[in-house]
């Protein structure tokens, strides 16, 4: 008899989803489906808000990543209103940007994704947590965690208000600067940060890679996808989080295009299943070839192991030679093994918080030059940064008044939609087997998932209305074409 | 010592923000797990619904649940929580008023979803295509949540103990929350968990607020104006909700040199926070320098996205919706 497996909801990610699997009568998958099932909306009720309102509303799309909603908005309206940030106010983005990449990175590393590998897959579910964690590394490690995490978010709060939720980010600044005597508490913290980065990564290689079974599934098939791969660059190709161009490289590690942010429509499409709520990404000039890996495939990954593998280096010293230890140990890029997210994670949270020791130290810093005032509404403007989950953008238009007549934006977390349905099926044909299957093995597929860090809320920003009963598609003349109807 | 209390954590239409403010508790957080057993958390733990379906009426002590209700999974979860939790605290903005993601009520599904998969820039979709509630694949069937036709505040769906409002709630009121329940020392329900003033008795630019405040000209717009970081928003013909907004944040935006937006939801005994404000407002502008009312009031842009920006389901005009929707379904 063929069987169905359920997993709801599905944990330790941010959002709603679930995974459906279908088995066939000797017990074998026949496929398996991540669904989003998350409905909100942004795009459409943004429209007629004011468009300086954005970096104040596109923060509530993710409670999780609000800074990357944050600052795609800030950058967005500088483009909008046709202005660049002080230098000041850039150090300041960016300073806030880098203890957000550093406390999101430890956030998924610790609490999401750490109980898989340091009390292995298979550990009891009332025990596979963060607290789980803690008891198995000791309190000491838990506190450190901790306080490194608050530290970060305290640079969020200083500057931007709250965390979650930084707000007040404006075209060409920032609506307050920094007094001298933040500094101390800064460099502190900066440093703090490089040294923690360094623990985590020492504490990855002992607990994870230094432990056979934990290397074995890293390396295994059943976690390993073949697509292209697409992060922001900095001018001399190296991992960039606030600023960038477009590269996308293909499976096969050969460059496939690089392009201005301003550009993506050329670039990046989305695709509309009916069995999920998330829109797929694909690239456009390949058009949509299905949930397919390989040469025949159109799709693409964002986030940290597709930035290693785009990125021909990391932007800072220490960083750098962690890349170098990563490809010696993994192969040439680029790396197709999914777990290996988590590694290429901790070496990012590295990169932020070493650009976060020269930023702290920049006398420019604590300058009250925070706004540039010289506003000129173009009506048009693309924000663009590396999130911590991939690539985001944001994309505004408006009317003469700066009243926002368009939203379009495109997640890191959609980017990866695609991949993580085929990591989802991979994971499922190699370690489910019916009619008993282990709870153990259902937590290696959500581990396939886990690698991502997907945000089903940001993925999810587009659509509040939910399920149609009936849709009219018109041309642009408003003349009726076509009527959608729900059976 | 007996059982420890047993709790859920859980999230409805939400962000994750108010369960990072849960993490936010730093160390507290230790100690709250600690005193209790979380019996359900989604962003950090492995425990599936199924897990919590095992529990008898009432063997929770409390859920502290975040986030609006908008499809028939979320009113699922919420009642399922009621029923297994003796109290349900409304954690955060979205629980306790829909928070911004309701400001979708003001639009119809129809229009959003024309928007979003036809008429969006990105979109290739030539079939088409739009999510189904069922999808059939190879004889089985995929299935996504019904939704329902608006975004509801929590206590529209099912009876809520208490209230900790904010986008995020801060830490120290989710702490105080869930001390005053497990030491049992709590208001009468209905009560909201937070201080009963308006923002502008705590704001420090209160004092810098004249004794009769005016407003001549237009409002002005955030990314027009330096802002003076000591005074009063509205005494420079900002647009600040403070008035008519409940304290409890720490004036974090304010100090932020950014005018209140609301998030707490309206101070006690204020049902509509949006005509509040509004009439307050309107005793506030002089336009006799002006000349042109009109003009003055239309420079405020989007009454609505100021007024309502977190509240519009709880609000008059929101429960009107509502009403209509429920009295159209058939």
């Amino acid at each position: 008899m063929s069987q169905r497996i359920t997993i709801n909801p599905i944990t330790r990610l941010e959002g709603h989803g679930k995974i459906e699997i279908f088995l066939d009568e000797q017990g074998e998958v026949r496929d398996a489906f991540w669904q989003v099932v998350e409905l909100r909306g942004f795009e459409r009720f943004c429209v007629g808000r004011p468009a300086e309102e954005m970096t104040r509303i596109a923060p509530n799309i993710c409670g999780v990543c609000p800074s990357a909603h944050h600052m795609a908005a800030s950058k967005a309206l500088d483009a909008l209103y046709g202005v660049a940030p002080t230098p000041t106010a850039k150090l300041l983005r960016e300073l806030e940007f880098n203890a957000f990449i550093i406390e999101d990175h430890y956030i998924h590393f610790f609490f999401l994704a750490a109980p898989d590998f340091i009390l292995g897959p298979d550990a009891s579910p009332a025990e596979r947590n963060i607290l789980g964690v803690i008891g198995s590394l000791g309190q000491e490690i838990g506190k450190q965690v901790i306080d490194i995490r608050k530290r970060n978010r305290d640079i969020i709060r200083l500057l931007f208000s709250k965390a979650p939720h930084p707000e007040g980010g404006l075209p060409g600044g920032v609506p307050r600067g920094i007094a001298e005597e933040d500094r101390k508490t800064l460099m502190a913290t900066a440093d703090d940060s490089v040294n923690f980065a360094l623990f985590a990564l020492d504490l990855f290689k002992k607990e994870v890679l230094g432990k056979k079974a934990l290397k074995d599934l890293i390396l295994s098939d059943a976690y390993a996808l073949d697509t292209y791969s697409m992060a922001l660059v900095d001018e001399n190709d190296r991992v960039s989080f606030y600023d960038g161009t477009v590269k996308v490289i293909g499976p096969d590690g050969r460059e496939f295009v690089r392009f201005h942010p301003d550009d993506y429509l050329d670039h990046i499409a989305e695709w509309v299943e009916p069995w999920t709520t998330i829109k797929f990404c694909f690239l456009k000039q390949l058009g949509w070839k299905g949930l397919v890996e390989g040469d025949d495939t159109s799709l693409y990954r964002v986030a940290p192991l597709a930035r290693l593998n785009v990125a021909s280096g990391m932007a800072t010293p220490l960083a750098q030679k962690e890349y170098d230890l990563f490809f010696e140990t993994l192969g040439e890029p680029p790396v197709p093994h999914t777990l290996a997210m988590h590694w290429a994670r901790l070496i990012c949270a590295l990169q932020a918080a070493e650009r976060n020791q020269s930023i702290v130290r920049d006398p420019l810093l604590t300058s009250r030059d925070i706004r540039n005032m010289n506003l000129k509404l173009t009506r048009k403007g693309v924000g663009c940064v590396e999130a911590p989950r991939g690539t985001l953008f944001h994309h505004y238009e408006t009317d003469e008044r700066g009243i926002l007549t368009r939203v379009n934006l495109i997640v890191a977390t959609q980017n990866n939609a695609g991949p993580i349905c085929l990591s989802i099926k991979k994971a499922a044909r190699a370690f489910v087997r019916g009619p008993d299957v282990k709870e153990g093995f259902l937590n290696r597929v959500e581990m396939a998932f886990r690698a991502y860090d997907p945000c089903l809320a940001c993925a999810t920003h587009s659509l509040p209305g939910g399920i149609p009963l009936v849709v009219n598609l018109r041309d642009a003349s408003g003349a009726l074409i076509r009527t959608l109807t729900r059976d | 010592m007996g059982e420890k209390p047993k709790i859920a954590i859980c999230w409805l239409g939400a962000c994750g923000g108010c369960d990072e403010a849960v993490v936010d508790l730093n160390e507290g957080l230790l100690e709250v797990a600690e005193a209790v057993s979380i019996e359900l958390w989604p962003v950090a733990m492995d425990f599936k619904y199924d897990h919590l379906r095992n529990f008898g009426k009432n063997e929770l002590a409390v859920g502290l649940v975040s986030g609006h209700v908008r499809n028939s999974e979320h009113e699922e979860v919420a009642h399922l929580l009621r029923e297994r939790c003796r109290i349900i605290i409304g954690l955060g903005t979205c629980a306790c008023f829909g928070g911004t993601p309701a400001m979708a009520n003001l639009i119809s599904r129809e229009e959003i979803l024309d928007t979003v998969y036809v008429k969006a820039p990105s979109v290739v979709n030539p079939l088409g295509k739009l999510p189904q509630p069922e999808t059939e694949w190879e004889g089985e069937t995929l299935v996504l949540p019904e939704f329902m036709d608006h975004v509801y505040a929590l206590n529209q769906v099912i009876s809520v103990d208490y209230f900790i409002p904010g986008c995020p709630p801060p830490p120290e009121l989710i702490k105080n929350g869930i001390r005053a329940v497990l030491t049992d020392d709590l208001p009468p329900k209905g009560s909201t968990l937070a201080p009963r003033k308006a923002l502008c008795e705590t704001c420090a630019r209160n004092k810098t607020k004249p004794i009769r405040l005016e407003i001549h000209g237009p409002i002005r717009r955030i990314h027009e104006v330096e802002a003076d970081p000591e005074i009063c928003f509205l005494a420079e013909g900002i647009l600040c909700m403070g008035p008519a907004t409940r304290t409890g944040c720490g004036e974090t935006c304010i100090k932020t040199n950014i005018p209140c937006r609301g998030c707490f939801g309206p101070t006690p005994g204020i049902t509509d926070p949006g005509s509040r404000f509004i009439s307050s407002l309107a005793a506030l502008l002089k336009v006799g320098t002006t000349g042109d009312p009109e003009a003055v009031m239309a420079s405020i842009g989007d009454p609505v996205g100021y007024l309502y920006r977190f509240t519009h389901p709880v609000s008059t005009l929101g429960e009107r919706c509502l009403r209509k929707a429920t009295e159209e379904t058939p």
